[in-house]
């Protein structure tokens, strides 16, 4: 039934409530089996809708109160049920399942279990409210209520000052993603005069081209802010500090993504206005291959899948921008998979080595870690777009989305990220699991994994193997075109029929750009050759160029910080002298007013005796003349 | 024998105004107190004087009177008996000297 839809997000909120207020005093390790087992059933419900909509439903709103209603102004709670929504509803709750699964097993040593799963509910809570709203002011519910989960939970171990910092600095910088989001609301509002998509959408053409662009950059600094893209991306790597369960939740597989899913839900705005689409393909093409630089030469582990992740949304943008929204949207959905099984699997290799996460130490994994090392192989396959893994199938349509809408620069950075990300998924592969082991006391002590977080990464590196194939062949014309198209498409916009060797030959592109990606990798990690420490030596600037990621923290700390510092002193010193100002001498002169009349009270009888024969004296005259007609006009 | 009404207001003006410059004069709180009593009286004047000039049945301005005495006996109470325990507090009746009340 799909007006059981407001289910989805209640038992989460459900099982947020139960554990925030009874979890840590009584529940204590039951709070993760009612979390998970909210979350689980929330994807059995979140399946249910799925099939209704695919069984024909293919737009239902269902309101659950009216909101806010001012004049011809009307914000409903109410849910937009439509093929794209529905998608979304169940990958969050699908691998919001494997992933609560795997956080019993990981977690159950902290002694702060109960708040992680009572703030990871809370999170899944919000994450649904921002992809079933039918408006952008509840989306902007969700939006926050994710923006703060993500902060709660990155501090989560905040005994520590590194992930303090790096919960400060995603909420800031999300604050200025936040910033263009409420712009981009508020003048939809202005220029449309309402918040509700399909009223929105459809009156796009009675808008004129300022408007639209206006509203369109300034909803994507707002998804460029919360899915960590140029400039705004660089608060994505430091929360890795977190749990890693948050990580493939939030910072890989969902939260991340919303950014996606706002400018894929704003088609019609996007289409219409045409640069702004133009810019998010840019940014998109170029944070795709910046990060991938990056992500070559870390050495902890989580750090290489972040940065991994900033470069698989720059490819989300990258699709959205060369209008191929479908394509964007079925990369979300296996990027989700892969992402968050790479991040899992990353995750029980940390907690098999008891908290390492430095690939320089590790090595030779695979024989004391079957299960993790296999689940990886295939994600990491997946994320190197090998044929026939899930990511092959996205990423090869994001391309040939790319080529086929004539932005064939934008096409060949893609490629070379291609290369990048075969190459750098290699090189983190081969030296966790194969090589000899780098630090015999730590390989010693490895163990492999409880069955509640390896099964969670079978289950995903089923979906990372098969789900591309599944939904997505043949290319162009799969299940999710068939069944996102009419959603997202949008009228006059042309369909490229390309010819068959067109497309074969572009897949072919880009299966070459994975395996010599592969090639390199084992040339450099496996051969030694090159010997990977000597072209580090021969790249110097550039290694420390890309070892320090562009010294953009840097640049931001010493440049932006300053002149942001000295913008705000300025802003301090108006408040201070003329806003203080203002309000001190209204009470000074208050004072002082007191100060003079209280000379009046001289505390001598006589002196108030005359003032009242005065008075009287005042009156009477006053009387008398008043009777005498002195005062008559 | 007639005495026209005039006469009276004029000796009520004068006693009144006597009780005002001593209000304002005196600086011994009792006799302040008999000046305040010295006005009042001569409001007194005042009104029977209108009253019976009026010709009124009822008398209404002799009613008024009675009053005023009732209120004159009152406040002298009252002000005798403030007068009284300042002076046990301070031994004077010098109203010039009794002002802790300054602002």
């Amino acid at each position: 039934m799909i007006q059981n839809v407001w289910l989805i997000p209640a038992l989460p909120l459900a099982a947020f409530l139960i554990n925030g207020l009874l979890g840590r005093r009584w529940l204590k390790h039951a709070t993760g089996w009612i979390a998970t087992g909210a979350v689980a059933a929330s994807a059995f419900i979140a399946i249910d809708v799925f099939l209704e909509v695919l069984g024909g439903h293919e737009r239902t709103t269902v309101t659950l109160y009216r909101w806010i209603g001012v004049g011809d102004f009307n914000i409903n709670v109410s849910a937009l049920v439509d093929p794209l929504s529905s998608v979304m509803l169940l990958v969050v709750t699908v691998v919001g399942t494997l992933i609560f699964i795997f956080a019993n097993g990981y977690m159950a040593h902290d002694h702060g279990f109960a708040r992680f799963f009572t703030w990871f509910s809370l999170f899944v809570f919000a994450m649904l409210i921002l992809v079933m709203a039918d408006n952008y002011l509840l989306m902007f519910v969700g939006w926050e209520g994710v923006g703060l989960c993500s902060y709660l939970l990155i501090g989560f171990w905040f005994e520590r000052p590194a992930p303090q910092h790096a919960a400060n600095k995603a909420f800031w910088m999300n604050r200025i993603g936040d910033w263009g989001y409420t712009i981009g609301m508020i003048t939809t509002f202005l220029v449309f005069g309402s918040m509700t998509y399909t009223d929105v959408f459809a009156k796009v053409g009675t808008v004129t081209q300022a408007n639209l662009t206006l509203i369109c950059i300034a909803f994507f600094v707002g998804a460029a802010g919360k899915s960590a893209q140029l400039p705004l991306h660089s608060w994505l790597p430091d929360a890795m500090e977190g749990p890693t369960p948050v990580s493939a939740l939030i910072h890989a597989a969902t939260m991340v993504t919303a950014g996606v899913y706002l400018v894929a839900r704003s088609t019609p705005l996007f289409v219409a206005a045409g640069p702004a689409l133009q810019v998010v393909a840019v940014v998109g093409a170029v944070t795709a291959i910046f990060a991938a630089t990056i992500a070559l030469v870390q050495m902890d582990i989580k750090r290489v899948m972040a940065y991994s992740t900033v470069s698989q949304l720059g490819y989300m943008f990258l699709a959205l921008g060369v209008g191929a929204p479908v394509a964007a949207i079925f990369h979300l959905a296996t990027h989700a998979f892969f992402k968050a099984l790479l991040f899992l699997g990353s995750g029980s290799v940390i907690h098999g080595l008891g908290n390492e996460q430095d690939m320089r130490k590790m090595g030779g994994l695979r024989r004391k870690m079957p299960v993790t090392y296999w689940t990886m192989l295939i994600a990491g396959g997946a994320l190197a777009a090998l044929p026939p893994l899930a990511g092959f199938w996205s990423k090869d349509e994001i391309l040939s989305g790319a080529f086929l809408s004539g932005q064939t620069a934008l096409w060949a950075v893609g490629i070379v990220t291609a290369i990048l990300t075969a190459f750098y998924v290699t090189r983190a592969m081969w030296m966790t699991f194969h090589g000899e082991p780098r630090d015999r006391h730590l390989y010693d002590h490895a163990h492999e994994s409880p069955a509640v977080m390896t099964l969670p990464l079978v289950a995903l590196a089923v979906g990372s193997a098969t789900l591309g194939l599944l939904i997505g062949f043949p290319p162009d014309q799969g299940f999710i075109h068939s069944f996102l198209g009419p959603a997202v498409a949008v009228e006059g916009a042309a369909e490229h029929a390309p010819e068959l060797s067109t497309l074969l030959g572009l897949a072919g592109v880009s299966v070459a750009a994975g395996i010599v990606g592969i090639v390199i990798g084992i040339a450099m990690y496996v051969r030694h050759r090159p010997d990977p420490a000597a072209v580090t030596r021969a790249a110097g600037p550039i290694y420390r160029l890309l070892v320090n990621k562009y010294y953009v923290d840097e640049l931001y700390d010493h440049r932006v910080l300053e002149a942001a510092r000295a913008f705000f002193g300025v802003l301090w010193a108006f408040d201070v002298h003329v806003i203080d100002g203002l309000a001190n001498g209204i009470g000074r002169l208050a004072a002082a007013g007191g100060a003079g009349a209280r000379r009046l009270q001289t505390g001598l009888v006589g002196n108030y005796a005359l003032t009242v024969v005065v008075g009287l004296l005042v009156v009477l005259v006053a009387y008398g003349g008043y009777a005498a007609g002195v005062f008559k006009r | 024998m007639n005495i026209p009404v005039g006469a009276f207001i004029a000796v009520s003006s004068v006693l009144f105004f006597i009780g005002v410059a001593g209000v304002l004069m005196r600086r011994n709180a009792v006799v302040i107190l008999m000046c305040v009593e010295l006005m009042l009286n001569a409001a007194n004047l005042a009104l029977v004087a209108f009253s019976r000039r009026g010709g009124s049945a009822d008398e209404r301005g002799s009613v008024f009177v009675v009053f005023i005495f009732v209120i004159a006996a009152a406040e002298v109470a009252v002000g005798l008996a403030i007068v009284l325990s300042s002076y046990r507090n301070r031994p004077t009746v010098d109203v010039d000297e009794l002002h802790a009340m300054k602002g």
